[in-house]
């Protein structure tokens, strides 16, 4: 089944997450930013994955389940917060939010 | 070259090209159908893992619900191609090299790290039960699940106050 050394897999976790913030640090769109920060769950997700099945325990496992539903609360509440930003500034660049208060 | 590596190879090239595009397209919506590669990707990659029941939560709830809920918010905004600002000259020249280098010393990190030799030869194991992680999810990490369930009715909550009209 699994005949890919495990280090592959952590390899490919960290070129996801080194993507991923790259992306957050460079997107000039709201939107965009919240899915660099899925893309580095992401990546999280595939590391955590790894190791479970490297040290043949479950633990791993469930912490990705965590992970999906915490990532699923954090989507909701940040882009009902997007939609709620982009009524008030009339645009989604994350340059014009530089102001707490309108 | 097994077809199990085969699969790693082709899974990981593509997860790794939809990240690069998800960097690189103006369309938010280009971004969203990058991420959803990179998603599905990932959950092959689970599969090959031996993780089936991850592999399915992920198409579903990841691919399926937080994706489609992007999209939605896409088109209901309207947001169209990102505006360009030119970033400073330091970041240009500094930033960028500096980003990569990061990235690819984290990889080599990994590869030498003593964690990834030692267990670098897995040898073929069954899949995880998907009754071996319940008993284990319902068991040792019950509270942790209860926790969990408070946690997203506080979002569908604080996603309902902030969607609200204001009386």
């Amino acid at each position: 089944m699994s005949v890919v050394p495990v280090s592959y897999y952590l390899v490919l976790s960290a070129v996801l997450f080194g993507l991923g913030v790259i992306a957050f640090v460079f997107k000039r769109n709201a939107i965009t930013v919240f899915m660099s920060i899925e893309l580095m769950l992401n990546a999280v997700n595939l590391a955590f994955v790894a190791f479970a099945r490297a040290h043949n325990q479950l633990d791993g496992l469930v912490f990705v389940l965590f992970v999906i539903v915490v990532a699923a609360a954090e989507a909701a509440v940040g882009l009902a917060i997007v939609i709620m930003l982009a009524q008030n500034r009339r645009s989604l660049s994350v340059e014009r939010m530089n102001h707490l208060k309108l | 070259m097994s077809l199990a590596f085969l699969m790693f190879l082709a899974c990981g090239v593509l997860a790794i090209s939809g990240a690069i595009v998800l960097i690189l397209a103006r369309e938010p919506i280009h971004s969203a159908l990058a991420l959803i590669q990179v998603m599905i990707a990932l959950a092959v990659l689970y599969v090959l893992l031996g993780a089936p029941f991850i592999a399915a939560v992920q198409v579903i709830v990841y691919a399926g619900a937080i994706m489609v809920l992007f999209v939605f918010v896409i088109m209901l905004l309207n947001a169209g191609s990102e505006e360009r600002t030119d970033f400073s000259q330091i970041a240009k020249y500094v930033g960028v090299p500096l980003g990569v280098i990061l990235i690819f010393w984290a990889a080599h990190w990994l590869w030498r790290s003593p964690a990834g030799r030692a267990i670098g030869t897995a040898t073929a194991m069954p899949a995880a039960s998907t009754r071996a992680l319940s008993v284990e999810l319902f068991r040792q990490y019950l509270f942790p699940f209860e926790a969990t369930s408070i946690l997203i009715l506080i979002a569908i909550l604080g996603a309902l106050v902030l969607a609200r009209k204001e009386p």
